[in-house]
């Protein structure tokens, strides 16, 4: 092809190049809105009030709405009625596994990340924890389900069943009552969790610290300043912007999180609040697997507005990440 | 420049008895180097240094490429104990000190020993913050007086008048060469009476390499500095002493006037003349 001359030839691959990568990112970005937009229609029954649902789609007046969201939804327990379910056991399950997972995850992974990527020796052992800990980011959480199970929920039935425990510690009606084996309680919610985001945690936080320049580390031992001052007031305090964003986002992994608690058989019904680190509890993603798994379409209806209400979480949690990467992070170097 | 004796002990090629003979009696030694040795791993970066290094005088370090300077400045306040497999021998001495004692505290070592890096590292912290995190960690002022330290320390190090109104401005604002000002008013803040300075200008602008350069002989009344550098005229401008460095081995030191001018060995004169390295 004498005719095409070498610079047409490049023009006209890069054209291509650019008409391919628009065609795949707007088929993304439609197939991304599709679903939401039908989850958004499925779940907008439960989700808003009857009169904001008839001005929008209907002959209501749009100005005469007084109350748009159905709040019910928000603050009632799961029940058998669809018109009475609500997710309000699973909002608050939810949120006490996730604080305690990161109580639990974000201490033991910064500081496990602290110790390898400052203090560790560069040897054999180390690059084998460190080849592990990548290997265990990449283990399906159902595996992890199933090391809860018999970790934290029976504990190798050391301490007789769940249901009749040969150990506890703290008053009946204390928070931190606490028995062993911790059953299907927060407790074992919260430390199967934390194996499932640890290995993220770690990996996040250690590369925050690995991108803070050598040269800050040599600048303060150069000073006098010893390997842990050097850590604490150097290092940690130039990473934190980075490892917070990445606990954020781990976080946010936990709060998705069916498939471990289903391992550990946590309840759908639940008709109280956990009163203590031990009480039974359930979660959003599980009350909506629960609810998409049953016949009648009314249940389906419920999920799809459960599912908004857990993405409306998750992108505030994203939203933080996001504004603290962009609001703490300053230059180093 | 001084109008002393020739204050470096000879090469350790040399196979005079070494030390005192060549050092006239007034001059005070800071750090006495005799058949010092360094290693990374099997690789033998260092052979049989023996050199004095003059209190309250500037003694600059030139030699070619991978010659060992930096590994022999990174020795004397042991940063070359971050190297895993680095080790020396030999006699390495801060006053009476024992430099290469592993159970010598190098805290306290590096205290004595400031140091200052070829690219400007300031904190990512605040002017103040970057000079006031030395002696906070060593407890070494009296709350109130710790304002006044900080504005010494930039006085020293000629910085003042430029941020004087801006302390508590981020460090990184600065320009390179201010904020290689700072990081040398951070070392002296501890206190030292060494400063070392691997090629602290080669980072810079010639406008701030004058500034730089102009600092460093002002600091030599004092502090005791050893500077790399591999610029010819920047050794002779600024340093008492020169020290040449070839292949690990320590080839000629004296008076820079005498080297530059007068080498006595045709590879000092070949390196100093640019006809090589
Ligand atoms: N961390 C290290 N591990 C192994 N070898 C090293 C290390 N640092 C330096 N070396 C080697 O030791 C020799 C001396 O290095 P050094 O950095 O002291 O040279 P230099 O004179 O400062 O060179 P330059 O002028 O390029 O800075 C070089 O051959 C170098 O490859
Ligand atoms: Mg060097």
């Amino acid at each position: 092809m004498s005719g095409i001359s070498l610079r047409t030839k490049r023009i006209l691959k890069n054209r291509a190049f650019l008409a391919l990568c628009l065609f795949s990112t707007s088929a993304t970005i439609l197939i991304l809105a599709l679903l939401l937009m039908s989850i958004m229609v499925q779940g907008s029954h439960f989700l808003f009030s009857s009169e904001a649902l008839s001005a929008v789609f209907g002959h209501g007046e749009l100005s005469q709405v007084t109350k748009i969201i159905r709040w019910e939804f928000l603050s009632n327990f799961a029940s058998r009625f669809p018109e009475k379910a609500g997710i309000y056991a699973a909002v608050i399950g939810s949120l006490w596994v996730c604080v305690i997972c990161a109580l639990l995850a974000l201490p033991l992974g910064i500081g496990t990340a602290i110790y390898l990527e400052e203090f560790a020796p560069k040897n054999r052992w180390t690059a084998l924890i460190d080849f592990n800990i990548r290997n265990l980011a990449g283990v399906p959480s159902i595996v992890y389900g199933i090391l809860g199970l018999t970790a934290f929920t029976r504990m190798f039935g050391l301490f007789g069943s769940d249901k009749n425990s040969a150990l506890s510690f703290g008053p009946d009606n204390a928070w931190w009552h606490i028995q062993l084996p911790f059953g299907q309680g927060l407790l074992a919610g919260g430390l199967t969790l934390m194996l499932v985001v640890l290995p993220i945690v770690i990996i996040s936080s250690r590369e925050a610290l690995r991108a803070v320049p050598s040269s800050l580390r040599q600048a303060s031992l150069a000073i006098g300043a010893t390997p842990w001052q050097t850590a604490s007031k150097i290092t940690l305090p130039a990473a934190i912007p980075s490892i917070l964003t990445g606990a954020i986002l781990a976080m946010s992994r936990a709060m998705g999180e069916a498939a471990p608690l289903l391992v550990l058989g946590i309840p759908v019904f639940i008709a109280n609040t956990p009163d203590n680190l031990n009480d039974n509890f359930t979660v959003l993603p599980f009350q909506i697997f629960n609810w998409a798994g049953r016949p009648q379409e009314s249940f389906h209806q419920l999920a799809a507005s459960a599912i908004v209400v857990l993405l409306v979480v998750l992108v505030c949690f994203n939203g933080v990440a996001v504004y603290l990467r962009q609001k703490l992070r300053k230059p180093l170097a | 420049m001084p109008d002393t004796q020739p204050n470096l002990a000879k090469p350790a090629t040399a196979p005079t008895a070494p030390t005192a003979a060549a050092t006239a009696p007034t001059e005070q030694i800071t750090i006495r180097v005799q058949d010092f040795n360094a290693w990374y791993g099997a690789y033998h970066a260092l052979h049989n240094i023996t050199l004095n290094i003059p209190s309250q005088r500037v003694t600059s370090l030139i030699g070619p490429s991978g010659c060992g300077k930096s590994t022999f400045l990174r020795w004397i306040n042991r940063m070359n104990d971050l190297v895993p497999n680095a080790r020396a021998d030999g006699v390495m001495q801060l006053d009476q000190d024992d430099v290469l004692d592993r159970a010598f505290d190098v805290v306290e070592l590096r205290r004595r020993v400031g140091m200052v890096f070829q690219k400007p590292n300031p904190f990512p912290k605040s002017i103040y913050e970057n000079i006031a995190f030395g002696p906070r960690l060593h407890k070494r002022f009296h709350h109130s007086d710790l304002d006044a330290l900080v504005e010494q320390s930039l006085r020293a190090a000629a910085i003042w008048d430029e941020v004087k109104d801006r302390l508590h401005n981020s460090a990184l604002g600065l320009s390179g060469g201010q904020q290689q000002r700072l990081c040398i008013a951070r070392a002296i803040a501890v206190g030292p009476e060494v400063l070392l300075m691997d090629e602290p200008c080669s980072a810079l602008d010639p406008r701030s390499t004058a500034s730089v350069e102009a600092l460093i002989r002002e600091l030599r009344q004092t502090f005791t500095i050893v500077v790399v550098t591999h610029n010819m005229q920047q050794a002779a401008r600024v340093s008492d002493l020169t020290a040449f460095f070839f292949e690990g081995k320590l080839v000629e030191a004296g008076p820079t006037d005498g080297m530059f001018t007068n080498p006595k060995n045709k590879q000092t004169e070949d390196y100093v003349t640019g006809r090589f390295g």
